[in-house]
């Protein structure tokens, strides 16, 4: 069954078209690298799966919703969907545990107590057990990031979606990020990530999406993708980000 | 030059005085706290609203943002009874003072909502909360947070402003005084004393509401005691 389901999306920003006439599915279980030049279209493909951009045309179906225009509708669509940003967007004021709190309290309803633990699990996922009373700012980039994740997880989503979710961090910090998106993938979490990290979508993606100019330019499993680009576009796209 | 002071009148008035002082409290919290209610509600209309109450809220601030507080309190006290509305000097000069301060508040208040990143918005909404929760939990507090320093010198200001009641009799601590100079002509005296008066309920204010800032905003709580 898919879980995502695109089908013939455009979406322009004024006269520029960055989507043009995308279609693509992801499997349930599967982890999809959406790699790409800035400008590709790629983060703009990613936020409109969660509503966060409204697509001009076409028809977007995503955790067994269809996408919305609708306030209600929109809302009970990202609650399935999370999302991780390139700058965290923690809310500075809560501590990592309150702001991974405050949707299931909000949002589901759960009780107090229930928030509680279930934020201190997923923050132990996430190898921060012992920062539930942190504020955002006590924490390094990759903690922050990492809070981040635990803050999606906890509203149980059926995907995850990944915005270029290492961009602003050092080498260092990455690495942890990306340890914990790779236990994500191992536990069957269907995800999809825009990322600059070549050899970690090649690790981890099962599939990968290369695009360029507002088309999905040629995509594959990653491992045959990497090794045997097929167009010459790919090929020096692949060679200036692997050196 | 040989002015001699005698402040031993003004033992006479003590009651008077405190009742004046009593009034001057009265007004000021009312006037803090109402204006801040007033003035949130209007801020998060003038960002979030429909047009036509943006409209309107906009036209209210500038109106008392652009006008003298004792204008404001004429219109009141003397100006609606012509429409047939008659309130009683208390009421008006309540009024005159809550509805400026909540012009006042109101640009202090939006400012600090539009400080707030969109980013911070996306992140709630992709969780799922609704406009109002967004409002509630992620903008607002960080927003109030960031303009605690300018609502609490707005709210000085104000306990300072309403000494202007005492234009239309009302018997607040200035009140009391001009009631007290006028019959002793102990004016110097009497003034220098509320004068001080005031300075003393200045610091008490500040104190005051840097407290509520404190027990409303755990970050900036642990950020104090974590320096202290």
């Amino acid at each position: 069954m898919s879980v995502i389901h695109v089908e013939n999306i455009r979406k322009r920003f004024g006269a520029l078209e960055v989507l043009k006439d995308v279609s693509m599915t992801v499997e349930a279980g599967e982890v999809v690298a959406l790699i790409g030049r800035s400008g590709s279209g790629k983060s703009t493909l990613l936020r409109c799966l969660n509503g966060l951009e409204k697509i001009d045309e076409g028809v977007i179906t995503i955790a067994g919703h269809k996408m919305s225009h609708n306030t209600a509708e929109l809302r009970a669509l990202r609650r399935d969907v999370g999302i991780v940003f390139q700058g965290y967007n923690l809310f500075p004021h809560l501590t990592a545990g309150e702001n991974i709190m405050l949707a299931p309290v909000q949002v589901k309803g759960l009780r107090k107590a229930e928030a509680r633990a279930e934020a201190q699990r997923c923050l132990e996922l996430v190898g921060l057990g012992d920062r539930f009373d942190s504020y955002p700012d006590m924490l390094s980039g990759g903690q922050q990031q990492r809070v981040a994740i635990a803050r999606s997880l906890a509203m149980q989503p059926v995907v995850m979606l990944f915005d270029e979710v290492t961009s602003a961090l050092d080498p260092e910090l990455t690495e942890e990020v990306l340890a914990a998106i790779e236990d994500l993938a191992a536990q069957g979490m269907t995800m999809m990530l825009v990322t600059h990290e070549m050899r970690f979508a090649r690790r981890v993606a099962h599939r990968t999406i290369y695009m360029r100019d507002g088309i999905i330019h040629e995509q594959g499993p990653s491992e045959a993708l990497f090794t045997n680009p097929q167009t010459p576009e790919l090929r020096s796209f692949l060679k200036a980000e692997l050196g | 030059m040989g002015y001699n002071f005698q402040f031993g009148v003004l033992v006479n008035y003590l009651p008077e005085f405190v009742g004046g002082l009593g009034l001057t409290l009265l007004l000021s919290l009312v006037g803090i706290f109402g204006g801040l209610a007033l003035g949130i509600a209007c801020a998060i209309v003038s960002v979030r609203g429909p047009l036509i109450p943006r409209v309107m809220v906009r036209v209210y601030v500038e109106i008392m943002r652009n006008t003298p507080m004792l204008v404001q309190i004429f219109v009141i006290f003397f100006g609606l009874p012509s429409l047939g509305i008659r309130l009683s000097p208390f009421v008006s000069v309540l009024l005159a003072i809550v509805l400026n301060n909540g012009g006042y508040i109101a640009e202090i208040v939006r400012a600090g909502i539009q400080s707030i990143h969109p980013s911070q918005v996306e992140a709630a909404e992709s969780l799922g909360l609704t406009g109002g929760q967004t409002m509630r939990f992620v903008i607002l507090p960080p927003a109030l947070e960031r303009v605690m320093t300018p609502i609490i010198s707005q709210s000085v200001l104000l306990m300072l402003a309403t000494s202007l009641v005492s234009a239309i009799g009302v018997e607040d601590l200035t009140g009391v005084a001009m009631i007290a100079s006028s019959e002793t002509f102990r004016t110097m005296e009497i003034y220098v004393v509320i004068a001080f008066i005031y300075v003393g309920l200045n610091f008490v204010f500040r104190a005051l509401l840097n407290a509520v800032g404190l027990l409303m905003f755990k970050r900036s709580r642990q950020r104090l005691l974590g320096r202290a």
